[in-house]
């Protein structure tokens, strides 16, 4: 390191490979002062002017914004944040054309300017010292640099680097004819420039601090060379004049001799640089709170009358600065304008294309200087391999090689012959003598091949998907089967124990089985009485057969109720905790199944046998009257036990007893037919309207039927043989 | 006596050999066919069933097995001329009855695009799509995930009321490709 900062004090620098030297043509715009221009009428504001993400809008239609307010804002460390670059109304927000060779158009914020250019509330720093390097970092994130050399990456990012830096390297070569942006600025601002140098200082602390200004830019390297005279680090380095001294790597092996292998970062060799107008905007951001709202554009070119240096507002549409440097006309014919320089710049497709943070130049050449640009048809010819291009590229790559390659879209062998490296600088076009524009075969190259790459990585997404789904499907698939398999043992297995289901439905084909046998009988007694007509045999014999049926269910009931009772007395036992009410219902319940029966004999007269019927509900009758007094007794109980919790609750509960009681007395007499569980269960939730009180009953109710189905289950199968014996005697 | 030294030296070096062959066999047994796996990295991964066989997968192995080289139709030529390089085999023209032709002109990539309003939320697409791109549930409105979506089109027949259609990714200049001729230039002025 000692040698490299040796041999830079002593004016010797190393070369790059390659590297041309075009007509300069600065002086057009190098000797003027850098013009501050009248607002113009409409901003066009691209949401994205940098590589990486557009942030997410903070604005509308229709809002008033102040100069420097901040449009967008990012969370991603890629998305950098734009600012109204004055005051004004957003008057839409759509697709326009943006700067970009494609002709594309992105999303851009239109800001109706009202020409007061009124600031938004800045803060300003008047010592750096109070700020932490983190709140620097943060300052310059939100003040949304992102490089001003060109490629635009976010600024915030490399001045946060960790590892340690050698160099610190401030590009300020400006190598490409024309533009004299970045030279303006030296002349003009050494000192903030010096500022941001002395932020990044602090940010990086790197070893030493490389200001590099090719020596064509005399004026500049005094500026700086005087701001820079008393700090020791800062070595002010004058490079000879070729481009592309001012691409990263060449710049890199110029001042350090180092090379930057494929693939890698200078940061990986402990380099960082910056552009100077990104060290101003830096200064800018920090000291004064002003966001990247501005920069320094050339427009210059031979068409215009008056080229020269502007200090454009971001979102300003070229045509105003045409018209501001007076562009001449040119009768039936194609003007070109091109964005950034003649070397790497684009002819934009548009009038209205905004300024961005990365627009250096606008070029408006003449015919005379640029034939080329107003050809419609390339000049391009065979290529005659005199090996002129690989002479001048500064990437050590084969040119003409790529260009076969190129146009025969092998793929593996543009990556083999290192395609990623080329720097597009067209170092290797300018020199062509057959006129190929190799650096666009380049480029459509390099977008295929993006191309490709992004679909191989789509297809592996879809691949990784389309298994996961068939993985989940198969899955689905078995755990169906299991299920199926498990529900159908389940279903089995209830058939084969004696669950108070599966004897019910034996009972019910023994019911199917007597009725069946009821039918004969009934058959052969009208047969027994050929003579008598018909109709009234029938009926007669049905009256016989309904009175012989009636004295059987109601031996069945008296039966039936003596049952209930010897359970009931069973469930009292078991539930201790049941207190009067519970006998009160009991009661109720015991005078209840003679009401329930009667009118189902009644019904049961004109079908023809349905003896077993009201044996059947009546128990069932009965189990769900003694269910209901269960819940109620344990419902009751449980309130008593709240009650002592709170007061408020204790009057709802009062209130809920009273409720409850006469609610069961009522019943009695309106149940004529069969009892629904659900009914008494409301009655109580309704009033109480509390959930415990439902769950207390809920559980007391799978009590009570635990404890019913298992009695009902060996009744059930004595009844059943009771009522076939009572058939057989019919 | 030699004759029978030289028989025992032969047959012992045979069966060394041989027991060698066949430890390695079993050692360093390969599971699948390798060939298999390589034509599925050749094939689209579009999964969109236009070749026959329910996705790239089976195509791949139905290749292996001797199935003719030109049914992919979103692979096209450049997938035919790959596979015809890896089978050994001559490159044909694409067999036209698995192209579906919908009558577009542009060969720009496609995704499936659901009229959110006209969705009925039957589900139907969601069983069809190969790649889970589709999102919803009964009787909610679905959408498709474009970043997801192959462009493979059998979402499109299930839905009863019509309501997906493929649609064109817009162009951007995130997938912009230069175009030698195509750039425009305008007149300033």
């Amino acid at each position: 390191m000692e040698s490299i900062i040796e041999r830079i004090t002593s004016g010797h620098f190393w070369e790059f490979h390659g590297g041309i030297h075009p007509p300069e043509q600065k002086t057009l715009t190098s000797g003027k002062p850098i013009k501050q221009l009248a607002l113009p009428q409409q901003l066009i504001i691209p949401l994205q002017q940098h590589i990486g993400l557009e942030g997410d809008l903070l604005v509308r239609i229709g809002d008033y914004v102040l100069k420097g307010q901040p449009l967008t804002h990012g969370t991603n460390p890629m998305e950098v944040p734009i600012h109204a670059p004055t005051s004004g109304t957003i008057s839409a927000i759509k697709m326009s054309v943006i700067a970009h060779p494609s002709g594309l158009s992105q999303l851009c914020i239109f800001l109706n300017v009202d020409g007061l250019d009124t600031w938004i509330k800045r803060e300003v720093c008047p010592d750096l010292n109070l700020l932490s390097n983190h709140e620097i970092v943060e300052k310059i994130a939100d003040a949304g640099i992102s490089g001003m050399g060109g490629a635009g990456f976010p600024t915030h990012i490399k001045a946060n680097s960790k590892p340690d830096i050698n160099f610190l390297i401030i590009n300020g070569s400006e190598c490409e004819p024309y533009i004299t942006a970045d030279d303006l600025l030296m002349m003009e601002q050494s000192n903030d420039i010096l500022g941001g140098i002395k932020i990044l200082d602090r940010l990086l602390s790197p070893a030493f601090i490389l200001i590099a200004i090719e020596d064509n830019k005399p004026k500049a390297i005094k500026a700086l060379q005087k701001a820079t005279e008393c700090i020791e680090k800062i070595k002010v380095c004058t490079v000879p004049s070729k481009y592309p001294s001012g691409g990263e790597k060449q710049l890199i092996q110029i001042l350090t001799g180092k090379e930057v292998t494929s693939g890698k970062l200078p940061i990986h060799s402990g380099i960082v640089m910056h552009n100077v107008a990104t060290c101003f905007a830096i200064n800018e951001a920090v000291r004064h709170g002003t966001p990247l709202i501005r920069r320094v554009v050339t427009v210059t070119g031979q068409a215009l009358n008056k080229p020269q240096n502007v200090w454009a507002l971001l979102g300003t549409p070229i045509n105003f600065l045409l018209e501001q440097c007076a562009v001449e006309e040119i009768e039936n014919e194609k003007q070109p304008v091109i964005m950034g320089g003649p070397m790497m710049g684009f002819s934009v497709s548009s009038e209205i294309v905004p300024i961005v943070k990365t627009s250096n130049c606008i070029l408006v050449p003449s015919k005379i200087e640029m034939p080329s640009a107003f050809e419609k048809e390339s000049s391009e010819v065979e290529c005659i391999r005199c090996g002129q291009c690989s002479d001048v590229c500064p990437s050590h790559l084969l040119p003409q090689e790529l260009q076969w390659s190129a146009k025969a879209k092998d793929h593996p062998q543009l990556q083999k012959l290192n395609l990623s490296d080329c720097i597009e600088c067209g170092a290797c076009a300018y020199v062509c003598p057959s006129q190929i524009p190799l650096v666009h075969y380049y480029r459509v190259a390099k977008a295929e091949i993006r191309e490709l790459q992004q679909l191989d990585l789509k297809a592996e997404k879809a691949k990784v998907r389309f298994e996961a789904r068939k993985l989940r499907l198969e899955k689905e698939k078995i755990a169906r089967q299991e299920k199926h398999k498990k529900s159908a043992a389940v279903r089995k297995a209830a058939m084969n124990k004696a669950t108070p289901e599966a004897t019910g439905a034996k009972s019910a084909v023994a019911a199917a089985l007597a009725r069946v046998k009821a039918k004969k009988a009934a058959k052969d007694t009208s047969k027994d009485t050929p003579d008598a007509s018909t109709s009234e045999s029938k009926s007669n014999v049905q009256d016989g057969l309904a009175s012989d049926i009636a004295s059987d269910q109601k031996s069945q009931v008296t039966a039936a109720i003596a049952r209930a009772k010897a359970k009931k007395k069973l469930k009292e036992e078991a539930t201790q905790k049941a207190s009067n009410s519970h006998n009160i219902t009991s009661n109720a319940v015991e005078e209840k199944p003679s009401a329930i029966v009667i009118p189902k004999i009644g019904d049961s007269k004109n079908r023809d046998s349905k003896n077993t019927e009201p044996a059947g509900i009546k128990p069932s009758a009965v189990d769900k009257k003694a269910k209901i007094a269960l819940a109620v007794a344990k419902a009751k109980a449980k309130k008593m036990a709240k009650a002592s919790e709170a007061l408020h609750v204790d009057k709802k509960n009062t209130n809920t007893n009273n409720v409850v009681t006469p609610a069961l007395v009522t019943k009695s007499p309106q149940e004529n037919e069969t009892v629904e569980v659900d009914t008494p269960s409301e009655n109580i939730s309704k009033p109480v309207a509390d959930k415990k009180a439902k769950i207390a009953a809920a559980i007391a109710k799978a009590k009570a039927k635990k404890k019913q189905k298992e009695s009902i289950s060996k009744e059930n199968n004595t009844q059943n043989d009771n009522t076939i014996n009572d058939q057989d005697s019919v | 006596m030699n004759i029978l030294i030289a028989i025992l030296v032969l047959g012992g070096i045979a069966a060394l050999f041989g027991a060698l062959l066949g430890f390695a066999s079993v050692r360093f047994k390969v599971d699948a066919d390798p060939i298999v796996e390589q034509l599925d990295a050749l094939l689209p991964q579009t999964q969109c069933g236009q070749c026959g066989y329910p996705g790239c997968k089976p195509y791949a192995q139905a290749v292996a097995d001797g199935e003719a080289i030109n049914k992919c139709a979103p692979g096209g030529e450049d997938t035919i001329k790959k596979i015809a390089d890896l089978m050994g085999v001559e490159v044909q023209p694409i067999d036209e009855s698995h192209v579906k032709d919908d009558g577009s002109q542009s060969n720009r990539p496609k995704v499936a695009f659901v009229i959110e309003e006209d969705c009925i939320g039957c589900t139907k697409c969601i069983q069809a799509c190969p790649v889970d791109a589709i999102i919803g549930a009964a009787k909610q409105m679905h959408t498709i995930i474009i970043d997801e979506c192959t462009g493979c089109d059998l979402c499109v027949a299930p839905c009863p009321v019509d309501c997906i259609e493929m649609r064109e990714i817009p162009e951007t200049i995130h997938n912009w490709q230069w175009d030698l001729h195509s750039i425009p230039v305008k007149q300033v002025n």
